[in-house]
């Protein structure tokens, strides 16, 4: 299967799998917090490397990324990235702090990467608890750089077979804005195939 | 002056007074190549080690091997002489860790290492390095003296 070529079904399909996935998630996120968690409806994106780093807002923009290993009927991976403010303020509502510290301490990036886990297993969860897919997620890595350098990551992924990067991306927004996060779904190419077989899709 | 942006697997090569730079780079690497005399500077962003191991090597760009290759015809287009060219390489960082040791995860490394085998092979000297560690890294090549600046956040910023 080739990612320059891509019918119009697989694209709703993927971006169906990102619906169920991310709801689940933004609901988990809201509890965790205790606000109200907007979600828009999630993208397919297929971007050129070249791109890529636009889609954050600039490759030098500081953001905590949050990655895991996706494996099962979907082989891939999850990532879900803040923006250094938003993850700021994140920690903040979870520790019940006033925002007075901008530095994320270990505890903070301890706490940011199981959110992560949270917001990450919900996702997989209910999507396999719908599609009968098998899924299982590795333990969080989590690193706070330039968007370019965290995006880097997935995008060899794809190096490896072709010239475009595809992902499902939801944003997620607090209500009072303070918090913005992203969740991308990047499942490899070669799992394409299984997928759609699984779910009843040819 | 003008500094030109090279992208993810893309290259460029400029002379001077105009000057290069490539952002957040992780585990890709930015190899920078300068004539002193000519003042032609030229950069390449890779993303993998070797278009050996890939079936769809179109864009030669995005591989040590391949990138390096067509810098040096851009640049010598340019004016600079094989003979000058000294080399300065960032990057090749891992920016998640993961138990398994998969290749992938390892591809900042295995960038490095491509790198600097196919430099050996044109003998180009590399004169500057800021390779591994975990953490991203925007250069930039200032073509008037061929000193490569490396910004970071949070590991300071040196010029190479």
């Amino acid at each position: 299967m080739n990612i320059d070529n891509m019918n119009s079904m697989l694209l709703d399909v993927l971006k169906e799998i990102g619906n169920i996935g991310s709801g689940n998630a933004a609901t988990a996120l809201a509890s965790m917090i205790d606000k109200k968690v907007d979600m828009d409806v999630p993208q397919v994106k297929i971007l050129e490397f070249k791109d890529i780093t636009d889609v954050l807002g600039g490759a030098e923009i500081p953001v905590v990324g949050i990655y895991f290993e996706m494996s099962g009927d979907i082989d891939g991976n999850i990532m879900f990235i803040l923006n250094y403010e938003s993850a700021v303020n994140l920690v903040n509502m979870l520790f019940n702090r006033a925002n007075s510290n901008d530095n994320l301490e270990e505890m903070d990036m301890s706490a940011l990467s199981e959110v992560g886990n949270i917001l990450a297993a919900s996702y997989i969860n209910s999507l396999s608890s719908l599609t009968g897919m098998t899924l299982k997620i590795s333990i969080p890595s989590i690193n706070i750089d330039m968007a370019g350098a965290i995006l880097s990551v997935p995008a060899v992924e794809f190096g490896q077979l072709g010239d475009k990067i595809l992902f499902i991306e939801t944003q997620f927004e607090e209500d009072d804005k303070r918090v913005a996060g992203d969740l991308f779904l990047i499942p490899k190419i070669d799992s394409f195939g299984k997928m759609m077989k699984k779910l009843g899709v040819s | 002056m003008e500094s030109v942006k090279v992208g993810m697997a893309d290259l460029a090569a400029v002379k001077s007074p105009n000057n290069l730079t490539t952002l957040g780079l992780g585990s890709c690497v930015g190899i920078a190549l300068y004539d002193k005399l000519s003042q032609v500077g030229g950069l390449a962003h890779i993303m993998l080690p070797s278009s050996e191991e890939i079936k769809n090597n179109s864009n030669k760009a995005k591989f040590a091997d391949t990138a390096i290759d067509i810098l040096l015809k851009e640049m010598i287009a340019l004016g600079a002489r094989r003979k000058n060219l000294k080399a300065k390489i960032a990057g090749g960082s891992q920016m998640f860790s993961f138990q398994s040791k998969s290749d992938v995860l390892r591809i900042g490394e295995r960038n490095v290492n491509a790198t600097k085998r196919k430099l050996k092979e044109l003998s180009i000297p590399i004169l500057g390095e800021d390779t591994g560690g975990n953490y991203g890294r925007t250069i930039v090549l200032d073509t008037s003296d061929g000193s490569l600046m490396v910004k970071t956040i949070g590991h300071g910023v040196r010029t190479i």
